[in-house]
């Protein structure tokens, strides 16, 4: 079992052939053939990268490919569209890669959705993974290891930092989630954390989160009503100063509110391991897993 | 991206806003003419930087004739202004704003922000104008109201009767209010920003309201489609070198600590000034050089980093997904020679193409020192920078 992803997740791309598109849908369909299409408008009919069909709308691809997932590397000024058209074809689950997206573009896909059967991961995301299964988004594969650690994560980097340290573990990971830095997402950490609760292969969680906005609090609170599996947790921003964006557009402190500081105690109230320090996030994660076999 | 205050005003002015009447002065003379052309008895002086807390910190001065608006525009023009928001160090006032004194006889809070939770634009009124606002929510919460607008529905009459009797407001003023949240609302969507905030909206002698003061800022990622808004954007208020790395494509932010650190992904980037705090150093930056860098972008994050004359030791810290170690690699390989290493590096690779990038390093013959993990770098660059 894994969450979200698993072999049988039949993927599209799109924006196929873009550069970042191309790469990108190669070194996933290389590390698991879940592939079956792109979209590119114009481009109809012709064959892409790893030698997938294009289809000219997601609806074409949704139909001919019978495509129940889609990866999204459309430019910025056209990412809201793309992913309102995914939602329009009835895809299921939509992995939005796009950084620098508007955030009043995101207000009505955010409205969509709810109206929708869709689930949105991201933007401004590296994707989800289930190890050994399926990839769509960045990360790179070779670190993963079939395992036990759920992982999500606001931070794409700071998502691979804790799979090579719970890969180095011998712990592995179930599937990986990163949901984004933006200040409006598809995907919170309580959706996720509700969906690794319920998975058999999911022993422990890890929860990585940064300064700005309070989702980390609302994890918390939710974490110590409805989470029984152990929880471990880094939050990045630490010593970042006020009012600075600190490069993702959700991650500024604003007042004294978003600090690191509230975050890092609000989930330590709720019970949760966490690490001061980034390279600590396995052995949070191992300390978390054995408290609760006790 | 912040602007000035007479920049806002202008905006204001345009949207349908009431301002005060009020001119820009870049030098004495002009600020002695602003004021015979306002015709007023008083006229307010404003230090044109972007920070608050001007007023406590000198940046707002009272002139009773246009004599004494040139010489507070003479002492105030050139003056380093240090207030709480800006770095210790201050900022240098280039302009004044100069505008009409205004009989208070109210001060109201008005503000839209993006409400991250509902997904909407929220609106905030509250009476207590003038004051900090978060001390207010602390306090008195119920001095507060505030309404979230789902902008694809747009803003509605009730909404802003929900404001008006949130508040208890005399009829005569709900009729003044109106209009003002109604424009506010069509240049949050119009403009993109982040926040739009009026602290305070003031209600006159002759129960007129004004923005008497307006603090705007702007969804960075929405400035390609806000051509008008870009232009304000004002170089000598940013620190020269977030400008340069911004065109260059890379996420900097100065800090008054020595470690200069270059990372990829802005999560990284953060937790490595935590890591590197952790062990006891401390870090001058935050520098994330994104996803998709050149050997070129790489190369130009260093010159950023060796241009710091605190910096007395480098750590590179790169997990590579999209980014490819060999990439990272040749580029400080190439900034290395090009500049000449004059401080310790500690260079930490894991990820994509991660043997590539140490092979790189190693033939470079660069003195440089590899590190096994991120701790066991963080560790290494406190220790040499001792």
């Amino acid at each position: 079992m894994s969450i979200l992803v698993d072999k049988n997740t039949r993927v599209i791309t799109q924006g196929i052939t873009g550069k970042s598109g191309e790469f990108h849908t190669r070194l996933s369909h290389e590390y698991a053939p879940c592939f079956v299409g792109g979209v590119t408008p114009g481009k109809g009919g012709q064959k892409g990268v790893s030698d997938l069909p294009i289809f000219n709308t997601v609806h074409e691809a949704r139909e001919k490919a019978r495509a129940n997932a889609s990866m999204i590397f459309v430019p910025p000024p056209y990412a809201a569209d793309a992913i309102l058209e995914a939602i329009d074809a009835g895809i299921e689950l939509i992995i939005c890669i796009t950084e620098g997206i508007p955030v009043l573009d995101m207000i009505p896909v955010k409205k969509a959705l709810e109206r929708s059967k869709s689930r949105l991961i991201g933007p401004n995301c590296p994707g989800v993974i289930t190890p050994g299964q399926c990839k769509i988004g960045i990360m790179p594969g070779h670190i993963h290891k079939v395992g036990s650690a759920g992982i999500v994560s606001k931070s794409g980097t700071l998502t691979y930092e804790s799979v090579g340290q719970t890969t180095a573990m011998g712990i592995g990971q179930s599937s990986c989630v990163g949901i984004g830095g933006d200040p409006i997402i598809g995907t919170n950490f309580i959706d996720i954390l509700q969906l690794f609760e319920m998975d058999p292969q999911t022993e422990g969680i890890v929860l990585i989160g940064e300064i700005g906005g309070d989702a980390e609090i609302q994890a918390a609170k939710f974490i110590k009503e409805h989470i029984k599996k152990p929880v471990a947790a880094f939050i990045a921003g630490q010593t970042a100063p006020k009012g600075k964006r600190m490069g993702h557009a959700g991650a500024i402190i604003s007042g004294g509110s978003g600090t690191a500081a509230e975050k890092m105690a609000a989930l330590e109230e709720a019970g949760v391991t966490v690490a001061k320090s980034p390279a600590d996030i396995g052995l949070a994660l191992k300390t978390a897993l054995e408290k609760k076999r006790r | 991206m912040n602007i000035h205050e007479y920049q806002a005003k202008l905006l204001f002015k345009q949207n349908g806003v009431p301002i005060p009447d009020g001119y820009l002065a870049t030098n004495p003379t002009e600020a002695e003419f602003a004021m015979r052309r306002l015709g007023t008895e008083v006229a307010v002086v404003k230090a044109q930087v972007h920070a608050g807390g001007r007023g406590k910190a000198g940046g707002v001065k009272l002139a009773k004739t246009p004599e004494e608006c040139r010489k507070i525009a003479e002492a105030m023009l050139g003056m380093n202004l240090i207030t709480h928001q800006t770095y210790p160090d201050g900022k240098i006032v280039h302009k004044v704003y100069v505008e009409a004194g205004s009989k208070i006889v109210k001060e109201y809070y008005l503000a839209l922000f993006l409400d991250r939770e509902q997904a909407g634009v929220g609106i905030m009124f509250s009476t207590e104008g003038g004051m900090d606002i978060e001390e207010v929510a602390a306090k008195t919460p119920q001095k507060i109201v505030t309404v979230v607008v789902d902008p694809t529905v747009g803003l509605q009459g009730h909404h802003i009767r929900q404001l008006c009797w949130g508040m208890n407001l005399p009829e005569s003023e709900q009729k003044e209010l109106s209009p003002i949240v109604k424009n506010l609302y069509k240049m949050f969507i119009k403009y993109d920003y982040s926040m739009l905030e009026i602290n305070p909206l003031i209600v006159n002698d002759q129960g007129k309201m004004f923005a008497l003061d307006g603090k705007m800022i702007f969804d960075d990622n929405a400035l390609y489609r806000q051509k008008e808004i870009d232009v304000f954007r004002d170089y000598l208020e940013e620190d020269e070198r977030e400008v340069t790395a911004s065109k260059f494509g890379l996420s900097y932010i100065g800090l008054d600590g020595n470690i200069g650190c270059l990372v990829n992904g802005a999560g990284l980037a953060m937790a490595t000034m935590d890591i590197v705090k952790h062990y006891g150093g401390k870090p001058a930056n935050f520098l994330d050089v994104g996803g998709g860098a050149s050997q070129e972008t790489v190369t130009n994050a260093f010159r950023i980093l060796f241009a710091d004359p605190g910096v007395k030791g480098l750590f590179v810290n790169i997990f590579g997904g999209i980014m490819r170690c060999d990439v990272i690699a040749n580029g400080v390989v190439a900034a290395a020679k090009e500049l000449g290493l004059r401080v310790p590096m500690v260079v930490r690779l894991e990820g994509t193409n991660v043997e590539k990038g140490k092979e790189i390093l190693k033939n470079s013959g660069l003195n440089l020192y590899a590190a096994s993990d991120m701790a066991d770098g963080a560790k290494k660059i406190v220790e040499l920078v001792k």
